[in-house]
């Protein structure tokens, strides 16, 4: 069995100071590379929170987070930045792209912001992954010119630019009309198995997660049930 | 171009209006400073030249004759019970040869002259007024006061028995260039002199008093044979011109006055014009900064969502904290460049409003590259300085919470 990615002991989560409320408690998970994993529960249930903190968008109260290996519980702010421009891809459910700038420019955003200036061939590969999701024609285009599944499109790519080893993807069809999900989706599992990247995506759409390799259900904080797809 | 350089121009040209108003706030702003500086510079500049125009920076002279009391008795000695100042007589510096030439190597003398002053009476026919008899030696007083200019009949020429005279005495005298004065000093001496030319200095009292001869003709006049009574300096920077003038003192024993000196209230004058100049700049530049500021503040809370994508994209904090402070730089930059051209604009809109006779400006501007290139400086630092505070609280954003609830 491979190495996993990224494994969570005993992490809980609480918010408040005076009325402490703890919305996680006490989570154990491995993810393993290259593993299509939905993560699904009812609203409240600590999905969004878990997500951010394997984002290292959010620390936890207790427990550590490793990832690929190394704990992440003492490093600075800006250590996480770099970790997380380096093994991590988001996809968020508003897209989140950055208005100002083209798709491409989107996409090209994480390379620029690692080293700091524009280099050979970030251009062409922003480019080649913009066909890869069928936008090449739309690399030009400002942010806000494009449609909700188009921008959610640049969002994955922009996400694989780096090749991080673990995407996590935040309701990335929630927002999109079915038909747009249904795209959205396509990409993200085509592109896991090309990138062989692993992705982590919570959903609220049943039919989505039963397209997954691995079903997590959250309830009230806790991992209730950890399914494999004998399918996938 | 730099990561932080690209995304601060995206995020200042996509705020449109935002930056066009702060860049106009901040233009206008610099304008002041530029317009005032001009304004004020070119006014001082105007007053100096019109008073030192016809003035030494220094003039040295010999020092004055003093009694030394005796103030303790001692036997066969009487106290003097009051002591009268002596009347100051008319005295040559004592080896003025090489004391000029000492003046000379002081560094910050520009140029030095040997002149005799006193006083005489130009007589003709029935007429006689009381002058100022200068006695120059015209190559280098030429470069303590240079005449040629200001001169409106004949020319500067003041070898053997030429004199120059100023336009009033010539009224008065009823002579013009051509004619023949009488110069009489109070001790009875007297000489006849061609008038070789005529000035005027813009000053009526000058015009009416002051008498140029040769060296030799003045050190005849006023019994000084061989010596002269002072000597007139110019130096490179009109402001130092009290602290070369105590060197002088120190260095010679000799008396030596400044310009500064001589013209106090003018130099106070200066002074205080400055100081509101300055002043009024001060002000200026703090609202400039609060403008900078202020609209950087909104910018960070507008894009709070947008920092949030860039921290998850990997951005490091000191990123975030360059991409708003090149924004408040290049807004300093660029409205201090607008600022400049409206500056230069009023300035010269102002100095066409009222022209002399002459068709020179009545308010002279004094618009200089080095106005431009520190209203620039000032205005970059400043739009830095202003975009540090927005910039610590962008970076002390939690990406967790913008993308949460963004």
């Amino acid at each position: 069995m491979a190495e996993p990615l990224v494994v969570l002991e005993g992490v809980t989560k609480s918010f408040g100071t005076e009325v402490v409320t703890e919305i996680l408690h006490g989570i154990d998970l491995e993810v393993l590379p290259s593993e299509f994993t939905a993560l699904v529960g009812p609203s409240g249930s600590g999905k969004s929170t878990l997500l951010n903190l394997l984002g290292l968008l959010d620390r936890p109260t207790s427990g550590r987070i490793l990832l690929a290996g190394r704990d992440t519980t003492g490093l600075t702010d800006d250590e996480r930045s770099a970790v997380r421009g380096r093994s991590l891809g988001f996809v968020f459910q508003f897209h989140h792209l950055l208005p100002e700038f083209t798709a491409l420019e989107n996409v090209m955003m994480p390379m620029l912001a690692a080293r700091g200036r524009e280099e050979k061939g970030m251009r062409e590969r922003a480019l080649s992954l913009l066909e890869e999701i069928g936008l090449a024609d739309r690399a030009l285009y400002k942010a806000t010119k494009l449609s909700g599944g188009q921008q959610q499109r640049v969002a994955v790519a922009r996400a694989l630019v780096l090749e991080p080893p673990l995407v996590l993807a935040d309701e990335p069809t929630g927002n999109l009309d079915t038909e747009s999900g249904k795209q959205v989706f396509e990409l993200l599992r085509k592109v896991s198995t090309e990138h062989r990247t692993a992705f982590l995506v919570v959903t609220h759409d049943e039919r989505i997660a039963a397209r997954c390799d691995r079903i997590l259900t959250m309830v009230d904080g806790r991992i209730r049930s950890d399914e494999r797809n004998a399918r996938a | 171009m730099p990561f932080e350089v690209l995304v601060a121009l995206r995020f200042l040209r996509e705020g449109k209006i935002q930056t066009i108003l702060i860049l106009s706030g901040i233009g206008v702003g610099v304008a002041v400073i530029v317009f005032l500086s001009a304004l004020i510079g070119g006014l001082q500049e105007s007053l100096i030249e019109r008073t030192l125009g016809t003035q030494a920076h220094i003039v040295v002279r010999a020092p004055e004759d003093l009694v030394r009391p005796v103030t303790e008795s001692s036997p066969g000695l009487a106290v003097a019970p009051r002591v009268e100042r002596p009347a100051q007589r008319l005295r040559s510096i004592v080896g003025w040869p090489q004391t000029l030439e000492l003046l000379l190597t002081l560094p910050r003398v520009r140029a030095a002259s040997p002149t005799v002053a006193g006083a005489a009476f130009a007589l003709r026919g029935l007429a006689n007024r009381s002058v100022a008899l200068r006695g120059i030696e015209p190559s280098s007083f030429r470069r303590i006061i240079d005449m040629g200019p200001r001169m409106t009949a004949g020319e500067f020429r003041v070898d053997a028995t030429n004199a120059v005279i100023g336009v009033e005495l010539a009224a008065d005298l009823g002579v013009s260039v051509g004619d023949k004065v009488r110069l009489e000093t109070p001790a009875g001496r007297s000489e006849v002199f061609l008038v070789a030319g005529v000035f005027d200095v813009g000053n009526k009292d000058l015009n009416a008093r002051w008498v140029f001869v040769s060296l030799r003709a003045a050190q005849t006049l006023l019994d000084l044979a061989g010596g002269i009574s002072t000597i007139e300096l110019k130096v490179a920077e009109i402001f130092d011109a009290e602290r070369v003038a105590e060197e002088i003192v120190a260095r010679t024993g000799l008396q030596a006055d400044s310009w500064m000196k001589l013209n106090q209230q003018l130099l106070t004058g200066l002074r205080s014009q400055s100081a509101s100049s300055w002043m009024i700049q001060f002000f200026v530049v703090v609202a400039v900064a609060l403008g900078i500021a202020s609209v950087l503040v909104v910018s960070v809370v507008q894009k709070s969502r947008e920092i949030g994508i860039l921290k998850a994209m990997g951005t490091r904090t000191v990123q975030v904290v360059r991409i708003f402070l090149v924004q408040g730089a290049v807004l300093g930059l660029g409205g201090s460049l607008l600022g400049s051209a409206l500056g230069a604009g009023l300035s010269f809109f102002f100095a066409s409003l009222a022209r002399n006779p002459d068709g020179t400006a009545t308010f002279p501007v004094n618009l200089t590259p080095a106005l431009f290139l520190g209203a620039a400086a000032i205005a970059t630092v400043t739009g830095l300085l202003a975009a540090v505070a927005p910039a610590e609280r962008a970076a002390s954003l939690d990406p967790g919470d913008v993308i949460r609830y963004g």
